[in-house]
């Protein structure tokens, strides 16, 4: 929380934590550049920034292997970069240009680095769920010791792939983490005017699915938590994961969010996961400089990817008839 | 050749692709009983009830789920036991299966055939019964296919669970019991179809009838018909819409300057459509008669038989719409 008064952290472990720091950095700066191209009309689409929210993916991805699996959301270049994906294809594919994770195609709603694990964002809120309870069934079949991590938000507790999927990975005995990042809105509106019952926790337990709730502004609960809960999932038991968090931003980059008091926003402001981060490791004895440094470096990085980004040509046009199908092949014959 | 039924053909086809590929497996509602049909009977004996695997009733997640894994390397068929209700996964078939491969650049495939039995059957009225097959072929990403006969049903399954291809494969609930000759297994593996081939399944001169699934066997009984009445029609089935063969239909209305299609399913914006309208952009001049179409009204299908009735395509219906086409050019 916004104050001076935590006890001094002696066993913290710095060297994971200063690792989260720069993580979450990284994840800031990406976030301002894209929104700042956003801005300049070089991200052309929608996008949907994750700032406040660093703290759960740095914290839940940091626990994952390379060849672990992710499944992304509307709101997901935070976990994208947290499980190892480049800063400058990323950017490629926000601003539509070559060289882009999915070769302009997508955009940032279908930002995906399958060479990482990460199978996707998803433009279609929940539908992530039931693809994520597959990935896992498939690792399942295959005898694999992957885990599957699926995050969404708390507007997709109310679509119906919640129920089945969470039901699906109780009833097959699945590997996979469910992450709600519960950051209060449902695109615009409070999720809780539009919720019945308690929540999200409360219908994962109702389906079997034991649920962990922490707080998502704080990256050492988040990570230890997910921590624990991994090792379960990777026994083969689903988990369920709520993380408080707070959307700082509006849903898209040119939602001003106007539906909210700024007094509550800049309140939000004072729980700034990565400030918090950054007192902590301040208290455990880290310079101040040194973090200062990661906070640069960090900001240089993507700095750098949204320049090297804007530098880069459009796809070729004939990129738009490639990885349709196979068969039917709109490049044999089009009609 | 063995004679067997159209279900006993696709129950070997997916059984000789799970022995051939250890990757394939099925999933659905109630398939280790068997399946609502009994399409599946006795591949959970053999394979095991993970690979033939029961599911909640959860259409949204069997599809979801089978694009997950279908992502993951393996390749899912999925049962959604009447194309009726497939339309609880439409999110997970045509936002998501059909689309993965090109949105996200070609990083992943989605080898999934989602099964989904079609067509009017023992007045099971309007949530069991349509043929929604246009729909499906309208989206950029899947492959349609509409098997008419048992020895499809095996070529044209292999040819699907082989695909790379997210494929929407529609069966015709009421040919599950129809039999036909299937060319016997080369070594346990059998005949794999070409996707994308359309058959001649009788030959003439006078009037090409383009068909697919249960509707074929009506225009093949109304070709009977109108050879004793001195008309030869031509036959062709065209197995799958997409993709459909251009080649083979226009080859054949070239020769007859005829076009009649013959469907089941609504003919407004029906698949007919498609074809007709490409036969008449590209063949306006070879034309003898204007195209035309026979397919249901645009009404749900009823439960009485004399409701249900109102939407079928009849033999005579075909015989008669022929006979007019050839009547102009008279």
């Amino acid at each position: 929380m916004p104050s001076g008064e935590e006890p001094p952290v002696t066993n913290l472990d710095i060297e994971r934590y200063r690792e989260r720091f720069r993580q979450m950095c990284r994840i800031r700066f990406f976030e301002e550049e894209a929104i700042a191209a956003a801005r300049d009309k070089l991200v052309l689409g929608a996008i949907h920034p994750s700032i406040g929210q660093e703290a759960v993916a740095a914290g839940v991805c940091g626990n994952l292997r390379r060849s672990d699996i992710i499944l992304s959301t509307h709101r997901g270049h935070g976990h994208t970069l947290a499980k190892g994906a480049e800063p400058l294809p990323m950017m490629r594919e926000l601003f539509g240009r070559d060289g882009g994770y999915c070769q302009g195609k997508g955009g940032s709603m279908h930002i995906a680095d399958f060479s990482v694990g990460m199978l996707g964002a998803n433009g279609v809120v929940a539908a992530n769920i039931n693809i994520a309870a597959g990935a896992a069934h498939a690792i399942k079949l295959k005898g694999g010791d992957e885990v599957v991590v699926c995050f969404f938000g708390d507007g997709a507790i109310n679509r119906g792939p919640f129920l089945e999927g969470l039901n699906w990975a109780g009833v097959f005995k699945l590997p996979i983490l469910f992450v709600c990042e519960d950051n209060g809105f449902a695109a615009t509106t409070r999720t809780k005017a539009m919720t019945a019952g308690a929540g999200p926790a409360a219908r994962a337990e109702a389906l079997g699915i034991p649920a962990s709730e922490v707080d998502g502004n704080d990256v050492v609960s988040v990570d230890e938590t997910a921590r624990e809960l991994l090792d379960t999932v990777r026994r083969g038991e689903p988990r369920f994961l709520v993380a408080r968090t707070y959307r700082l931003t509006g849903h898209t980059s040119s939602d001003a969010a106007a539906y909210r008091p700024e007094e509550e926003v800049k309140e939000r402001w004072l729980n700034d996961p990565i400030e918090n981060c950054r007192r902590l490791l301040e208290a455990a004895g880290v310079p101040a400089a040194e973090l200062t440094a990661l906070h640069e470096a960090a900001a240089a990085e993507m700095k750098e990817a949204h320049e090297a980004a804007k530098a880069t040509d459009w796809p070729a046009e004939a990129l738009a008839y490639a990885d349709v199908q196979d068969v039917g092949d709109p490049r044999k014959g089009a009609f | 050749m063995a004679v067997m039924t159209y279900l006993e053909a696709g129950k070997l086809a997916l059984a000789e692709e799970m022995r051939r590929d250890p990757l394939v497996w099925a999933v659905g509602e109630d398939l280790g009983r068997g399946g609502v049909f009994g399409q599946y009977k006795g591949l959970a004996e053999e394979f095991g009830h993970d690979r033939i695997s029961d599911a909640p009733i959860s259409e949204s997640c069997i599809m979801g789920a089978a694009v997950g894994a279908a992502m993951m390397g393996t390749r899912p068929v999925v049962e959604m036991r009447f194309s009726d209700f497939a339309l609880c996964a439409v999110d997970e078939l045509v936002n998501q299966a059909a689309k993965a491969r090109y949105m996200f650049g070609g990083q992943t495939r989605v080898p999934l055939v989602v099964r989904e039995p079609i067509g009017i059957w023992r007045s099971s009225a309007a949530q069991h019964s349509q043929s929604l097959e246009a729909w499906y072929a309208h989206i950029p990403g899947l492959v349609v296919v509409v098997p008419s006969t048992p020895a499809d049903n095996r070529a044209l399954l292999k040819a699907a669970i082989r695909c790379d291809d997210p494929v929407v494969y529609m069966e015709h609930k009421n040919l599950w019991g129809l039999e036909g000759e299937v060319p016997d297994s080369d070594a346990g593996v059998g005949e794999v179809a070409e996707l994308g081939k359309a058959r001649v399944l009788r030959e003439g001169a006078d009037v090409t009838i383009v068909s697919w699934s249960a509707a074929v066997h009506s225009a093949l009984a109304a070709a009977g018909s109108l050879a004793g009445r001195g008309l030869e029609a031509e036959v062709v089935d065209l197995r799958t819409l997409w993709p459909w063969d251009r080649e083979t239909v226009m080859a054949s209305v070239r020769k007859t300057g005829r076009l009649l299609v013959v469907q089941e399913s609504v003919s407004v914006a029906g698949f007919g459509a498609e074809v007709a309208a490409s036969v008449a952009e590209t063949l306006h001049a070879a034309l003898k008669a204007p195209v035309r179409r026979l397919g249901a009204p645009r009404i749900p299908i009823s439960y009485a038989p004399p409701l249900e009735d109102r939407v079928r395509v009849t033999e005579e219906m075909i015989v008669a719409a022929a006979q007019e086409m050839a009547a102009v050019a008279a």
